[in-house]
C-alpha cells in the first residue's frame, strides 16, 4: 500500500487555501472554455498555460488539470442542451442526451452525464494511482534504445491504427517531426533548417503551434458555420440528482464496460475520441432493445460519457509514467512540464514525488469538486451561450495572442501563431488530422535524441533495437502496428481462402 | 427578448419546465452561396506546397550532412529522411486524388463562408500589426470594440464597456498579478509604465 500513503501525502500537499482556490478557478475556467463554441479542452489549456508560468509546478499543474476536467464536464452541457458537441468526444453524448432534453428531461440527462463522467474518471484515476508508479519503476531500467522503441511504437500506432487516410496521418506526423528539428541541433550544435533567419534559432515552439492550430483555426471554422442556436435551459434539483443516482446501480454493466473501454483507448495513443463512440456502440449492442437507443435513453448518456472521461483521464497515465502523452491535451500538459523545468518520464516519480502525487490527488479532488460545481451551476453556464459570438471571438483572439507572446516574449511567435491558425484551418477542412502533428512536435526532439544516443552507444549499429527481448519486442510491435492495415488485409484474405476449403 | 423568458417555475412543473435559449445569427452564410473553390483543388494545392517544402528542407539537410558518421547519424540524417517521407506521402495523396476522380465538386468554402472567415481573419491580422506599435492592450481594446460594433452590430456602449472591462481584467491578471509582461505602446508610456 505504498501508493496509498504517497497519495495521502499528495492530498496533504493540496490542502492549502491557495491550491484549493486555484483548483476552483481552474474548474470554472475549464467549464467556461468547454461550454463556449470554438474552444475546447486543448485550446483552453494552451491559452491559459501562460498564466501558470510564474507559479510553482504543483500549483500550475493542479490548475491546468482542473481546467481540463472542467472542459470535459462543460462539453456535456452544450451537447445535451444545444445538440452542439463541444468536443469531438461529446458527439456520442448528443445521440441520446439531446432527445432527452427535448422531452423535458434535460436535468436527468445532465445529471447522468456528470455522474458518469465522474465515475469514468474515478476508475481511470484509480488505475493511474496503482499502475503508473509500477510502469514508471519498470521504465527506470529503460535506456535510450528502449525509449526510442517506445516513441516509435507511439508514432507507428498513430499511423497504423488511426482512422484517417494513412497518407494524411503520415504528412501530419512528418511535418511535426520536421518542425521539431528546426533550430539548434542538440547533439552536434549545428543549425538546421533555419535558413539564416534569426527567430528560428530557438526552433518552433510547441505551445505557439498548439494555440494557432487549435485556438485561431477553431475560430475561423466556427465563423464559417451558422451560429444561430436553439437549446434548452435546465436547473438541476436535488430530487433529480437523487433519482438518477438511485437508478445508477442498474446500469453497472454499462458503466463498467465503458470505463474499461475508455481506460484502454485512453492509454493507447490517439484513441481518446474513439472511446466515446465505442462505449456507446457496445452499450447498444449489449442492450436488450437496441432500437430504442437514440430516442432519449439514459443509458445512451451513461455509456459515452463514462468512456470519454475514462479515456481523457487515463491519457495522462503514459504521460506521467513514460513521458508519452495519450491525447492532445496530455501533450500540452507535457509541454507545460517542460516549461516548468521538469523532465517528463519515469524519473518524475523519483525526483518530484510531491509534484506527481499532488497531481494524482488533484485528479480525485478536482473531479469531486467539479461534479458539485457543474451540478449546481448549469443554468449559469448554459446562459453563457447567449453571449453573441461577435463578442466572444475577439476575446479569444486576444487571449491566444497573449498566450503565444508570453511563452518567449517574442512577437515572431504571434505571427507564427497566425500562420498555424491558417494551416490548421486548411488541414481540418481537407481532413489532415492534427493530433499526430501535436504529438510529433512535442516528442520530436526527445525521440531524435534517444535515437542518436542509442546509435552512439551501439557504434551506429541498427541491431541495437533488437539487442534484448524487451526492446526487440517493442520495436517489432511498432513495425507490426505500422503495417497493421496491410497485415489485417492479408489475414482476412488468407481467411477467405481457407473458408471455402473447409465447407 | 433574448434571456427575458427565463421561466420561474420549479423543476417538476409540467409542461416541460425548460425554456428555450434562442440566439439568432442575422448574417448567417447562405447554403446556396456559390463555392469559391473545391476541396479537391485545395487538397492538391496543399500536396504540391508540401512537396516544395519537403524539397527545400531536404536540400538544407543534405547541405548540413545527411550521411552516417562513425558515431551514428549526422545532424541532417533524420530530417532528410523525414523530408522523403513527407514528399512520399504528398505524392501518395496526389495519386489518390487522381484515382478518385469521381468525387469532385465538394466545395472547400462557399463565398458567404469565406466572407465570414475573412471578417475574423483580417481584423486579427490588423490586430497583430497594431500590437507592435500600440501595445497589446490598446490593440486589444480596438479589436474587441471594433469587432463587436462592425461585425456583431452590437450597441456602442455595450462594445465599449465589454472591451474596457476585458482589457482591464487581462491587464490586472497578466501584468499585475502574474508578472507576465506584454508589449506596451505610447498610451502606457504616458502613464510611465
Amino acid at each position: 500500500m505504498e501508493a496509498f500513503s504517497l497519495l495521502m501525502q499528495g492530498f496533504s500537499v493540496l490542502l492549502t487555501w491557495k491550491i484549493l482556490a486555484l483548483m476552483l478557478v481552474g474548474l470554472l475556467l475549464g467549464i467556461f472554455v468547454g461550454v463556449l463554441p470554438g474552444l475546447g479542452g486543448p485550446n483552453g489549456v494552451a491559452i491559459l498555460l501562460p498564466l501558470t508560468f510564474t507559479m510553482d509546478p504543483t500549483s500550475a499543474i493542479v490548475m491546468l488539470s482542473c481546467i481540463y476536467w472542467g472542459a470535459l464536464f462543460g462539453g456535456a452541457i452544450t451537447s445535451i442542451l444545444f445538440n452542439i458537441p463541444g468536443e469531438a468526444w461529446s458527439v456520442a453524448t448528443t445521440f441520446d442526451g439531446y432527445p432527452m432534453a427535448q422531452q423535458g428531461k434535460a436535468a436527468e440527462a445532465l445529471t447522468a452525464a456528470f455522474t458518469s463522467s465522474f465515475i469514468g474518471s474515478l476508475v481511470a484515476v484509480l488505475l493511474i494511482t496503482f499502475l503508473a508508479p509500477r510502469i514508471a519503476s519498470f521504465a527506470l531500467r529503460f535506456g535510450p534504445p528502449e525509449f526510442f522503441a517506445v516513441y516509435l511504437l507511439t508514432f507507428c500506432s498513430f499511423v497504423g491504427l488511426g482512422r484517417e487516410a494513412k497518407h494524411k496521418t503520415l504528412i501530419s506526423m512528418a511535418l511535426g517531426l520536421l518542425l521539431a528539428a528546426v533550430g539548434m541541433d542538440t547533439v552536434s550544435g549545428r543549425l538546421r533548417m533555419t535558413f539564416g533567419f534569426e527567430p528560428l534559432l530557438r526552433g518552433v515552439n510547441f505551445l505557439v503551434a498548439v494555440i494557432g492550430l487549435f485556438g485561431i483555426s477553431e475560430i475561423l471554422l466556427t465563423m464559417e458555420e451558422r451560429l444561430a442556436l436553439r437549446g434548452h435551459t435546465a436547473k438541476i434539483g436535488l430530487k433529480t440528482v437523487l433519482k438518477v443516482w438511485r437508478e445508477l446501480p442498474r446500469y453497472w454493466a454499462t458503466l463498467l464496460r465503458s470505463s474499461v473501454i475508455g481506460c484502454w483507448l485512453g492509454i493507447t495513443p490517439g484513441g481518446a475520441i474513439a472511446a466515446s463512440f465505442m462505449g456507446y456502440n457496445m452499450a447498444k449492442r449489449f442492450s436488450k432493445n437496441p432500437e430504442t437507443f437514440g430516442t432519449g435513453r439514459i443509458e445512451g448518456v451513461f455509456a459515452p460519457e463514462t468512456a470519454a472521461h475514462a479515456s481523457g483521464t487515463s491519457a495522462l497515465l503514459p504521460m506521467l509514467a513514460l513521458g508519452i502523452p495519450g491525447s492532445g491535451t496530455a501533450a500540452i500538459l507535457l509541454g507545460g512540464l517542460m516549461v516548468w523545468g521538469l523532465n517528463p518520464g519515469p524519473l518524475l516519480f523519483v525526483e518530484h514525488k510531491d509534484f506527481v502525487w499532488g497531481l494524482i490527488a488533484s485528479m480525485y479532488l478536482g473531479n469531486v469538486v467539479g461534479l458539485v460545481i457543474v451540478l449546481t451551476t448549469v443554468p449559469i453556464f448554459a446562459s453563457i451561450l447567449r453571449v453573441p459570438f461577435a463578442a466572444v471571438a475577439p476575446m479569444i483572439v486576444v487571449s491566444c495572442a497573449i498566450g503565444a507572446y508570453a511563452i518567449q516574449n517574442a512577437m515572431f511567435d504571434v505571427w507564427l501563431m497566425l500562420l498555424f491558425g491558417v494551416v490548421g484551418y486548411v488541414f481540418k477542412k481537407i481532413g489532415v488530422p492534427l493530433a499526430p502533428f501535436t504529438l510529433a512536435l512535442v516528442l520530436g526532439n526527445r525521440s531524435e535524441d534517444a535515437f542518436r544516443l542509442s546509435m552512439i552507444g551501439a557504434g551506429g549499429d541498427m541491431r541495437v533495437f533488437w539487442s534484448n527481448s524487451l526492446v526487440g519486442t517493442i520495436t517489432t510491435l511498432a513495425i507490426v502496428l505500422l503495417f497493421w492495415p496491410l497485415i489485417g488485409r492479408i489475414f482476412s484474405g488468407v481467411g477467405r481462402l481457407w473458408r471455402p476449403a473447409r465447407t | 427578448m433574448r434571456g427575458a423568458r427565463l421561466c420561474p417555475l420549479s423543476q417538476r412543473a409540467m409542461p416541460p419546465p425548460d425554456t428555450e435559449i434562442v440566439v439568432d445569427d442575422p448574417t448567417e452564410p447562405d447554403d446556396r452561396s456559390p463555392a469559391v473553390t473545391s476541396t479537391r483543388k485545395v487538397e492538391a494545392a496543399v500536396y504540391v506546397a508540401l512537396l516544395a517544402l519537403a524539397a527545400v528542407l531536404a536540400y538544407d539537410n543534405w547541405r548540413s550532412g545527411m550521411g552516417w558518421a562513425k558515431d551514428g547519424p549526422q545532424s541532417g540524417y533524420l530530417p532528410f529522411y523525414l523530408c522523403l517521407i513527407l514528399a512520399g506521402a504528398s505524392l501518395w495523396g496526389l495519386g489518390t486524388l487522381l484515382v478518385r476522380r469521381a468525387q469532385q465538386g465538394k466545395p472547400f468554402v462557399t463565398r458567404d463562408q469565406l466572407r465570414r472567415v475573412l471578417q475574423v481573419f483580417v481584423p486579427t491580422l490588423l490586430f497583430c500589426v497594431a500590437m507592435q506599435w500600440l501595445g497589446l492592450y490598446v490593440a486589444s481594446f480596438l479589436l474587441i470594440a471594433g469587432f463587436m460594433r462592425y461585425v456583431g452590430r452590437i450597441a456602442w456602449w455595450k462594445c465599449l464597456v465589454t472591451s474596457v472591462v476585458f482589457v482591464g481584467v487581462m491587464f490586472g491578471t497578466f501584468d499585475v498579478a502574474f508578472d507576465v509582461i506584454m508589449p506596451k505602446g505610447p498610451l502606457e508610456a504616458l502613464f510611465g509604465k
